[in-house]
């Protein structure tokens, strides 16, 4: 394990009893050693937890695809073989072919890619945008405030897909573009969780105290109000993957994402939808990828609400 | 005792709240002087005002009229990095008052960042042990720590700058009765050592006797009049008002100051 290396780097007095023990230690020895007994119990709730659990298998499982789709996948994704097109599932394409004779396994290992990619770069940059934004609203008040909140609201005025829809068109398809315009439609409503979050702890004694030793505003905000919001957000974002994920796929699927040779699920699915009456699987498999990872990341959401929730320490 | 020169000194201190049609008076027109190194109390009901007075010194209210003056000189409205550093402030409730994130090291370390304070790992130490917390507190989140542990905790935060004045908003009132004991004795200790200066708020009698030599009795956002702790012990009072709150807690006064001995 990645952590029990890293601790031996870091704390040379590990005794030799190993991981377990020190993990154990009734007296941390180190800040170190204290944030891994932490993460510790952390990860002990979220494996007692067994919807989030499954969630978070069904995401490993998904990254480890993507990861290894060049040595998972049998055929070649964009070979065309129109002497073997729309075959059911068999031996010969575990999934079958498209209309083109593609096979969809193989596709879909490399469409994984694309969708977990635009996941998780719009969650990078979708987070410090909303948690800056929501944070500063909430701490400073006053007409920052007012100005910053205003913004978001024009924003959330629209609905998500409406607004990506429409950066979309503006900036013209493609997946980089795709990016841009899901993470400018989804920002507000992270700002708005930091900002709510932080109304309920600016006035707390704790932040009272650090105003009282004479921190700068932006200390308060960065080192005392961010660490307390991180949690909820982690959990809005895990949830957020989800709707990122079907803008992605709603995106591809009105020929506004990734373009037709590319295997991205969305449009994958809206090529299927031609033959859906004939040949199922070429709509029906993407289609239940798209549900199968939305719902595992919902859950595992669900889950790390559970366990993050500063209430629970 | 004969006021010498004054460290911290409040003239015509008055408070209000709310909108300016309908605002509140809190703290009407008071006036009290300390005297360096000495303690005192503010003493009076629920929402006499007492704590406002000790928000308004602290530098968190900003809205009053009237002067508040350190060393003779007034304080301006926004407080001083350096004010920060000379006056610090232990809260009532050691369960709100330490992130819930942060480890006590952190919790320590960061006022000697702000103020740039050399030698941290040293003084954390120091402070910790001052405070009676051992090294095996250094590394602990605040809810694996009792209530007077965080109060202890929270003590260090304040003294670890080294200020000369401590502001105490009812610092035992969140704790129960043994623990109590053991901070009134770590706060007086305290004092002693490192010659600091008290303002402290209760509403509770035997604590304001047992740490204050002088208390303001306060009635409606006035002080009322001003008592030593000999005549808190034995209630003498001028007013009224006074000898009733004496008579209604003396016993408890005579009760906890055996426990406190």
């Amino acid at each position: 394990m990645t952590d029990k290396s890293l601790s031996q780097i870091a704390d040379p007095a590990m005794p030799a009893a190993g991981l377990g023990a020190w993990l154990r230690a009734p007296v941390p020895t180190s800040p170190f050693h204290a944030r891994m007994q932490q993460l510790w119990l952390q990860w002990r709730r979220l494996r007692s937890n067994a919807s989030a659990l499954f969630g978070l298998c069904v995401v490993v499982v998904m990254l480890l695809a993507a990861l290894l789709a060049p040595i998972l996948a049998t055929h070649d994704i964009y070979e065309q073989n129109l002497a073997a097109r729309l075959l059911a599932p068999s031996f010969q394409h575990w999934l079958g072919t498209d209309e083109l004779g593609r096979d969809v396994y193989s596709r879909l290992l490399f469409g994984a890619r694309i969708t977990l990619y635009i996941a998780l770069l719009t969650t990078v940059i979708v987070a410090p945008i909303g948690l800056i934004v929501g944070t500063t609203a909430g701490y400073l008040g006053g007409w920052v405030d007012t100005v910053l909140m205003r913004i978001v609201d024009v924003f959330l005025a629209f609905p998500n897909l409406i607004l990506a829809l429409a950066f979309v068109a503006a900036l013209g398809p493609g997946i980089q573009n795709a990016i841009i315009a899901i993470s400018l439609a989804s920002w507000p409503p992270i700002a708005r969780l930091a900002r709510a979050e932080t109304l309920t702890i600016r006035k707390s004694d704790y932040i009272a105290a650090m105003r009282l030793q004479g921190a700068s505003s932006a200390r308060i905000i960065f080192g005392h109000i961010m660490p307390m919001c991180i949690p909820s957000v982690v959990v809005r974002v895990t949830l957020n993957m989800a709707a990122i994920i079907l803008t992605a796929a709603g995106l591809g699927f009105l020929g506004l994402g990734a373009q037709p040779p590319s295997p991205e699920w969305g449009t994958m699915l809206s090529s299927g939808r031609e033959f859906v009456m004939t040949s199922w699987w070429i709509a029906a498999i993407p289609g239940t990828a798209i549900l199968l990872t939305s719902l595992a990341f919902n859950l595992l959401g669900d889950g790390l609400r559970d366990i993050l929730d500063p209430r629970h320490g | 005792m004969k006021p010498t020169r004054a460290l911290i000194e409040a003239i015509g201190l008055s408070i209000s709240f709310g909108a300016k049609h309908a605002r509140t008076r809190v703290v009407d027109d008071v006036s009290f002087r300390i005297n360096k190194g000495e303690a005192y109390g503010l003493i009076g009901e629920s929402g006499c005002g007492k704590s406002t007075i000790l928000r308004a010194l602290s530098g968190l209210n900003s809205d009053y009229d009237g002067a508040l003056t350190l060393t003779d000189k007034e304080l301006p409205k926004t407080r001083s990095k350096d004010f920060f550093r000379r006056v610090q402030m232990v809260f009532q409730d050691p369960y709100g008052s330490l992130h819930p994130r942060k480890i006590v090291e952190k919790v320590l370390a960061e006022p000697l960042a702000i103020h740039g304070i050399d030698r941290a790992s040293e003084r954390i130490a120091e402070t910790l042990d001052a405070v009676g917390l051992g090294p095996s507190f250094r590394y602990r989140y605040p809810h694996e720590l009792s209530g007077g542990q965080r109060q202890r905790v929270a003590i260090a935060r304040a003294l670890i700058t080294e200020p000369e004045i401590l502001l105490l908003d009812e610092p035992t009132s969140a704790l129960d009765v043994s623990v109590q004991a053991e901070i009134l004795n770590l706060l007086r200790r305290l004092r002693i050592e490192r010659n600091l200066t008290y303002l402290m708020v209760s509403h509770d009698l035997a604590v304001i006797a047992h740490i204050c030599e002088r208390a303001g009795m306060m009635y409606k956002g006035k002080i009322i009049e001003e008592l030593t702790s000999q005549q808190i012990r034995q209630s003498q009072a001028r007013q009224d008002y006074t000898r009733e709150f004496l008579q209604a807690t003396i016993e408890a006064v005579a009760r906890r100051d055996e426990a406190v001995a």
